[in-house]
């Protein structure tokens, strides 16, 4: 009941039974049962594919995924090649992606107010952030691959850098632009240099929401699978030179979940298991990393 | 000068407030010494642009040393912006400018453009209206000024944050808590250390913009108390919302509206026996 209504039956029962209010009402019970339904339907998508996942990744989930190598057909084998070569390529790509795409957001949000080669920069950041990976993945193979003469781990590194790239940019730039303005003025006029105002304080301000930045960028490309079939392509045994053809799960998956053998379909299964956790738990570390910000 | 009534809430209504007639605000000047104040900053013709609009249209004032100057005026009078010329703090935003003088000391011109920044800023402090303290530890909050100008051994820094948050009278509340982060204090609390924070680098003048408008009553007490002492070390100028608070802690008082000085006084005169019209109309309510 609204506070205004209260202690006054007459007008407040003349209110409530008015058309204009019933139609009111009834307006709102249409809009929360639609919007009610189409989060259940998304929910059900949702639920159907990690309940296949866990099924059939679960019975495939073996101490041998993690022990040994992809087998040839009709052999045992496991994943380890692939993880490690996807913690690899992942690892190299972030460590290159992440602070580029930091420094960039910093002069996006800090230094090119209004210039046109800042927003220009931006422009070119999102179209980025929206590109389709297989171009991505076709333009590292034409730059590097082709010359080099042989596919390799880091092209594929290269390639998720470029994808990973416009995503730390552009939550570099939301989480300073949300620095407060007062904040940048104390430190300023304590005689704190710009460069000093930024590295010192809006990165501290901003440092969880960066951190998350980040963290979706790494389970943003941890399964990307595209670029990597022009640049990585897939190596079937153990290997962690990154200046040869490597092993990767998006491959595996690609591969063996198109092959007929049920061993690796088994292991597609198992590999695309894997993948869907690591990018759970990289969500749910962010989600935990961002909380204390907002709350302070 | 004492305190002759409880402070007032500082909420932003309290301007708006049932007129404070003249009796109200008694404050005993008597104690007040004789000896005349040397200038610390003098204000010369000052104009000042937010792009295409005119703020300040020719302001002449003088702050004078160890004392406070409080500029008080309806919102939009231009006492903010006149503050923020004093530490080139609109030099942040390209298109405000400023025209005019601005002397420090009678010989630096504040406003010439080729003047170190950093250096002024070091000289002369701001603290704003919402406390503003920074993501990091109490401690780090007041070494962080500090260290853009000294290098000091740990001993030292240890003794000068001590000695900052002891002047800002947080000292007793926070010593066992340094490690702490800054942003875990009280508003009142919050709003001390950042004064603790401006006068760590020991800066010779301190502009206050409307510090206690975002505070309750006791913390207000707090921070007027506290500048009562600063005063005796520091030039202090204090842009406020709340007349009773210019009354209280003001030796001097500037009424500005629409840009432009109206009446520049001690409080005394000011509140008193105000020479213009508008003053007195100001001072008891009926308009602003």
């Amino acid at each position: 009941m609204p506070p205004a209504a209260a202690g006054h039956p007459a007008a407040y029962t003349e209110v409530y039974s008015s058309a204009l209010y019933r139609r009111r009402r009834w307006t709102n019970r249409v809009a929360l049962t639609l919007s009610v339904a189409t989060m259940a339907i998304g929910l059900f998508f949702l639920a159907w594919i990690l309940s296949t996942l866990a099924v059939r990744g679960l019975v495939a989930m073996r101490p041998v995924v993690f022990l040994k190598s992809t087998p040839g057909p009709g052999s045992t084998g496991g994943l380890l090649n692939a993880i490690v070569g996807s913690l690899l390529m992942t690892g190299v790509g972030i460590l290159v992606g992440a602070p580029v795409g930091i420094l960039a957001g910093t002069y996006l949000a800090e230094f090119g107010k209004g210039n046109w080669f800042a927003e220009t920069a931006r422009f070119v950041s999102d179209v980025l952030l929206s590109a389709p990976s297989i171009i991505i993945g076709l333009f590292i193979g034409t730059v590097m691959v082709v010359p080099m003469g042989h596919f390799s781990g880091w092209a594929g590194a290269m390639a998720l850098a470029i994808i990973a790239m416009p995503i730390v940019v552009r939550t570099t730039e939301d989480m300073l632009r949300l620095v407060p303005v007062s904040l940048r003025e104390a430190a300023a006029a304590l005689g704190a240099p710009q460069w000093k105002v930024v590295t010192l304080v809006a990165f501290r301000a901003a440092r969880s929401g960066i951190l998350t930045g980040v963290l979706l960028a790494i389970a943003r490309v941890s399964g990307e699978t595209a670029p990597l079939l022009f640049t990585a392509l897939n190596n079937q045994f153990f290997s962690t030179n990154m200046n040869a053809a490597i092993a990767n799960l998006p491959s595996v998956i690609f591969n063996f979940a198109n092959s007929a053998y049920p061993d690796w379909q088994k292991l597609a299964w198992a590999a695309s298991l894997l993948i869907t956790l690591t990018v759970l738990a990289m969500n749910i570390v962010a989600r935990i990393v961002f909380r204390p910000q907002k709350a302070g | 000068m004492t305190v002759s009534e409880p402070p007032q809430t500082s909420s932003p209504n309290a301007e708006r407030a049932p007129a404070p007639l003249l009796p109200a605000l008694q404050v005993d000047f008597d104690d007040q010494p004789e000896t005349p104040p040397e200038p610390k900053i003098q204000v010369e013709k000052v104009h000042f642009y937010y792009g295409k609009t005119h703020a300040l249209k020719g302001i002449d004032l003088t702050i004078y040393a160890n004392r406070v100057t409080a500029f008080i005026g309806p919102s939009g009078c231009g006492k903010s912006t006149l503050l923020r010329t004093f530490n080139r703090m609109y030099q942040l935003y390209p298109k405000q400018r400023a025209e005019g003088k601005i002397i420090l000391d009678g010989s630096i011109d504040l406003l010439d453009p080729g003047l170190d920044l950093n250096l002024l800023r070091k000289r002369v402090g701001m603290v704003f209206q919402a406390p503003t303290p920074f993501p990091m530890s109490i401690y780090e909050n007041i070494a962080f000024g500090v260290r853009l100008y000294e290098r000091l051994r740990p001993a030292e820094m240890n003794e000068r944050v001590e000695w900052a948050l002891r002047k800002a009278a947080l000292w007793n509340e926070v010593k066992d808590k340094l490690k702490q982060s800054g942003r875990g204090l009280s508003g009142g609390q919050q709003q001390r250390l950042c004064i603790a924070r401006a006068i760590a680098v020991k800066p010779e003048v301190l502009l206050l913009d409307e510090p206690t408008s975002a505070l309750d009553p006791i913390s207000t007490a707090a921070i007027e108390e506290l500048i009562q002492e600063l005063v005796e070390d520091y030039t202090v100028a204090i842009v406020t919302h709340n007349l009773q608070q210019a009354a209280r802690v003001a030796d001097y008082i500037a009424l500005f509206y629409l840009g432009e000085l109206v009446e520049f006084n001690d409080s005394k005169t000011m509140i008193t026996r105000p020479a213009k019209k508008q003053t007195e109309d100001y001072i008891t309510g009926r308009f602003g």
